[in-house]
């Protein structure tokens, strides 16, 4: 697909990077033409320089055949503008970084009316995976299918537990749970396993189940208590706002340090149900004094990486179970991760891993019946959601006499409100929903999944 | 620097180099011409395995920045410039090794000069590769093995900016192996209508095809001893003077074209100086040279097809200029500096830069007389970048000084003053002639082995536009 990207910020370098090498036609423009000339040397994309909202550069950037316009320079007003100018130039989709949660109230007038496809929020985008992240305390990530029906959880296997050197075959019977290990990563290899395969202390298995039984899964393999119930987070911004929002929903305690008297203020008015603190975070006095050896988790949220990290890692010594760090910049991604710190969110990358779920389903929506598609392990595993077509050879037949080829697997099957995490006897109906977990890239449809 | 990227990538353009090889060879079968054969076939199986073995195992860093494409093309150019020798060296069409060298890197930096005294007693193969060499040069060999092999890195920009004309190099669509594809889209189709054009006027299939083939790439090999002349024909004058115009046309123009913006691509500024240039040198060289042909219509054709020839720096001949009088052979020595437009095939300094050159000195004067006011230089309208103004300075510079050094190298060699300077001149603007020992009617046959190599190596300077060839001497600190 021809795609412009309009701002070449981190944000912005990250989806060109990607998009480019997935195949994609790439033009970026930027006002500034060292930044673009750094990106064009870089990348095999075209660039432009030029002003986002002056219509003679967006042709120059032949803004009229692109398929999608992706907005991501600093400024809301400037990316929904440029947005609705690409749409009137004949840009196909358009998809825009608005930060201002006002703007995202009006989400459905500027979809309908003006024809914005997508707005993306990046703080409240990432104050929902911290979010996530709560909730499943014990796994280190958890993705969500068919429209949320269906999660695939990341888990760490640890030395000791129940897990560490259980056959596949046997995990039914042992644990009395009703789950299934989609895929393993051990060291950089991620493997679609069959039943005979052994599971190892330190391996990353990737499950699907219910809702219920993951949770008692976690009771039975965790070391990090199955529900948290108590957190702190240190900075009281934008990200700050929506998550205590979120948490406050799910029965959490809230504490929130912030240093601001006024911004203290408004917190204490918008939620009377949380703690807020007017201190400084980085204070260990007062961390302590405020119960972070007892508290479940800890979020920190203020403007500065390296702050942030030095928090996380001294509650990490103290002993909280769950410990968040948000990380704005995302060369220190790679440090953090290397000195133990296993929960980061990146506002940015969250930012970018939406849109390019966005493209990617537009891309195989076109020609193809995938829905959605997500890339997981760091791009070493795919999971495809299909819709079963009428006419094909393996509906209705028992999943047992189907041959599935190498390196494939039936995650999970919605149909209609219920989940099904499929074995030998279930068989696949028309119209169900099928997500495929595969480490074999390029399929087009659910009939290449089976052997002849 | 990435050596072990910069071998990987030459030994695939070795390969792809040995696979053309392939083309001679059928003319060689066509004419039956069994020592070309087998000196074709030799060279290019062996240059096929060579490159073959040194591409199986690929680096495990593939990373090519500015410094290694830079290498890479000069490395590149250097072992064809060899290696496409080799041929006419073993089958004995041209005896000697240096001359061979120098016929081949003439060849591939499309400046057409020669050393050959007697061209039509080789063989048809030889001829065809010479003409060849232009058209697989003209648009660079790098171009070609991009087209040919997409290279799944994703920084070939420093490749190709490496090795095309111009102050700046640009895409025409996102994806490099689609530009380059179109490139060679446009290049083909222009070159095969061309031919077709030749042959509608008569000229030998095999004459067209060569001919062709040298304008393509404004080159400049001719089959025929006469060049052009030989062919007598005011009609191929005058096809082969309209095709080098459009080959010394900056490509993106065509692509405009193609895409419906050919409104645009008639404002091109650059467009606009090279044949404000051309049109200014044909009507003084006229005037000057009527009374030599005693009519104002037969000046005019050989004084076009002259000053075309030259400004696109192709170098064909349809009169002996040597004996016109001094002023038009001094208007054409000047013109061998222009060259063509940037991204064109042609060589020379490029109308582009030399369109900044003067607007920077006009900009210099008017800051000299009052020194607070701000000058802009400004090409289509747009403001130059002041990095691109100072590179093409310097590039004047560098360029201006390593042709002096040549011309006093050169000098040990014992020619007259205008052969040892134009000599110099019409190889480092990849033109093909010179004047009085090596004009139209003359060769570079009279120079010493050494002084072959290097004046070949003054076409590749000039053709890779110094750059690429200077990394190759530069010391990396430690």
């Amino acid at each position: 697909m021809d795609i412009l990207i309009v701002g070449c910020g981190k944000a912005g370098s990250i989806l060109a990077e990607t998009l480019c090498s997935e195949g994609h036609n790439i033009t970026v423009m930027d006002k500034d033409p060292e930044v673009v000339r750094d990106m064009v040397d870089n990348n095999d994309i075209q660039g432009v320089t030029g002003d986002a909202l002056i219509v003679s550069d967006l042709k120059e950037a032949n803004v009229d055949q692109a398929h999608i316009i992706i907005a991501v320079t600093e400024s809301d007003e400037i990316n929904l503008m440029c947005c609705l100018m690409a749409r009137k130039c004949g840009a196909r989709h358009s998809i825009a970084r608005v930060r201002n949660p006002i703007y995202g109230e009006q989400l459905v007038f500027m979809r309908e009316e003006l024809g914005v496809s997508m707005m993306i929020n990046p703080e409240y985008q990432t104050a929902g995976a911290i979010a996530r992240m709560l909730r499943y305390p014990n796994a280190l990530h958890v993705e969500t299918f068919a429209k949320g029906r269906m999660d695939l959880a990341e888990i760490k296997v640890l030395p000791g537990s129940i897990l560490d050197g259980l056959r596949l075959m046997d995990i039914r019977r042992k644990l009395k749970l009703h789950l299934l290990v989609c895929a393993v990563r051990r060291g950089d290899d991620v493997t679609i396993p069959d039943g005979s395969a052994t599971l190892l202390a330190g391996d990353r298995i990737y499950i699907t189940a219910m809702h219920a039984e993951l949770a008692k899964l976690y009771k039975e393999v965790g070391d990090v208590k199955s529900r948290m119930r108590s957190c702190i987070i240190v900075g009281g911004g934008r990200i700050s706002y929506y998550l205590v929002r979120q948490l406050l929903e799910l029965g959490f305690q809230v504490k929130i340090i912030e240093q601001k008297q006024e911004r203290c203020d408004k917190l204490a008015e918008w939620f009377p149900r949380a703690e807020v603190i007017q201190a400084d975070g980085t204070d260990q006095d007062i961390l302590l004094e405020e119960g972070l050896a007892g508290t479940d988790a800890l979020i920190t949220l203020t403007g500065i990486d390296e702050e942030n990290i030095i928090l996380s890692l001294y509650a990490k010594k103290l002993g909280v179970d769950k410990v968040v760090t948000k990380i704005n910049r995302t060369s220190l991604l790679p440090i953090s991760e290397s000195v133990g710190l296993e929960n980061v969110v990146s506002p940015i990358e969250t930012t970018a891993e939406l849109i390019l779920q966005y493209v990617r389903a537009k891309k195989n929506s076109e020609n193809s019946n995938i829905i959605t598609l997500y890339r997981l392990a760091e791009d070493k595993l795919e999971a495809i959601e299909f819709i079963v077509r009428g006419g094909t050879k393996f509906v209705s037949k028992p999943l047992s006499e189907l041959q599935l080829r190498p390196g494939f697997l039936i995650a999970g099957v919605i149909r209609g409100n219920k989940r099904i995490i499929p074995s030998g006897a279930d068989c696949l109906k028309v119209n169900d929903s099928v997500v495929v977990v595969t480490t074999n890239r390029k399929i087009a449809s659910l009939d290449e999944i089976f052997q002849d | 620097m990435n050596h072990k990227m910069i071998f990987y990538l030459t030994a695939q353009i070795v390969r792809a180099v040995g696979i053309l090889m392939v083309f001679p060879l059928i003319v060689a079968g066509v004419y039956g011409e069994r020592p070309s054969a087998l000196a074709f076939a030799g060279v290019g199986i062996g240059m096929i395995l060579l490159g073959t073995v040194l591409t199986l195992k690929k680096p495990k860093d593939t990373s090519v920045f500015t410094r290694e494409g830079m290498a890479v093309v000069a490395v590149a150019w250097i072992a064809c410039s060899f290696l496409g020798a080799l041929p006419y060296f073993f089958s004995g069409e041209i005896p000697n090794l240096a001359d061979a060298v120098f016929e081949t890197a003439s060849g591939l930096t499309t400046t057409g000069s020669t050393i050959l005294t007697d061209i039509e007693s080789m063989s048809k193969s030889c001829l065809f590769w010479r003409a060849f060499t232009h058209f697989i040069g003209g648009m660079g060999v790098l171009i070609l093995m991009l087209a040919i092999l997409p290279q799944s890195d994703t920084r070939t920009m420093h490749l190709v900016r490496a090795e095309s004309a111009g102050p700046t190099a640009g895409k025409l669509v996102a994806k490099m192996s689609s530009s380059v594809r179109i490139l060679y889209g446009i290049y083909i189709a222009l070159t095969l209508t061309e031919m077709i054009l030749l042959l509608c006027g008569g000229m030998p299939f095999f004459d067209a095809i060569t001919t062709a083939f040298s304008t393509a790439g404004t080159g400049g090999f001719s089959c025929r001893a006469g060049s052009i002349a030989d062919y007598g024909s005011a009609y191929v004058d005058g096809v082969v003077t309209v095709f080098m115009l459009l080959f010394s046309v900056n490509f993106t123009l065509y692509f405009m074209v193609v895409t419906g913006k050919g409104l645009q691509a008639l404002k091109n500024e650059e467009l606009h100086v090279l044949l404000g240039i051309a049109a200014v040198a044909t009507i003084l060289i006229t005037g000057n040279i009527t009374s030599v042909y005693g009519s104002l219509l037969k000046a005019f054709r050989y004084a076009s097809f002259q000053v075309m020839t030259i400004i696109s720096t192709a170098g064909f001949a349809t009169a002996d200029y040597t004996e016109w009088p001094f002023f038009s052979q001094t208007i054409l020595m000047v013109l061998m500096f222009v060259g063509g437009c940037a991204g064109s095939t042609g060589g020379g300094l490029k109308v582009m830069r030399i369109m900044v050159l003067f607007k920077s000195a006009l900009k210099e004067i008017r800051c000299t007389l009052s020194p607070r006011s701000v000058v802009v230089v400004k090409c289509d309208g747009r403001a130059v970048p002041k990095e691109v103004v100072h590179g093409i300075g310097y590039y004047f510079i560098v360029f201006m000084f390593l042709l002096a050094v040549s011309v006093l190298l050169l000098g040990l060699d014992g020619h007259d003053v205008p052969t040892t300077v134009t000599a110099v001149i019409t190889c480092m603007n990849n033109v093909g002639p010179g004047l009085n020992e090596i004009g139209p009617s003359g060769n570079f046959a009279g120079f010493s082995a050494w002084a072959k190599l290097l004046l070949s190596a003054d076409m590749l300077l000039g053709r890779l536009e110094i750059y690429p060839l200077l990394v190759l001497f530069t010391v990396r600190k430690k």
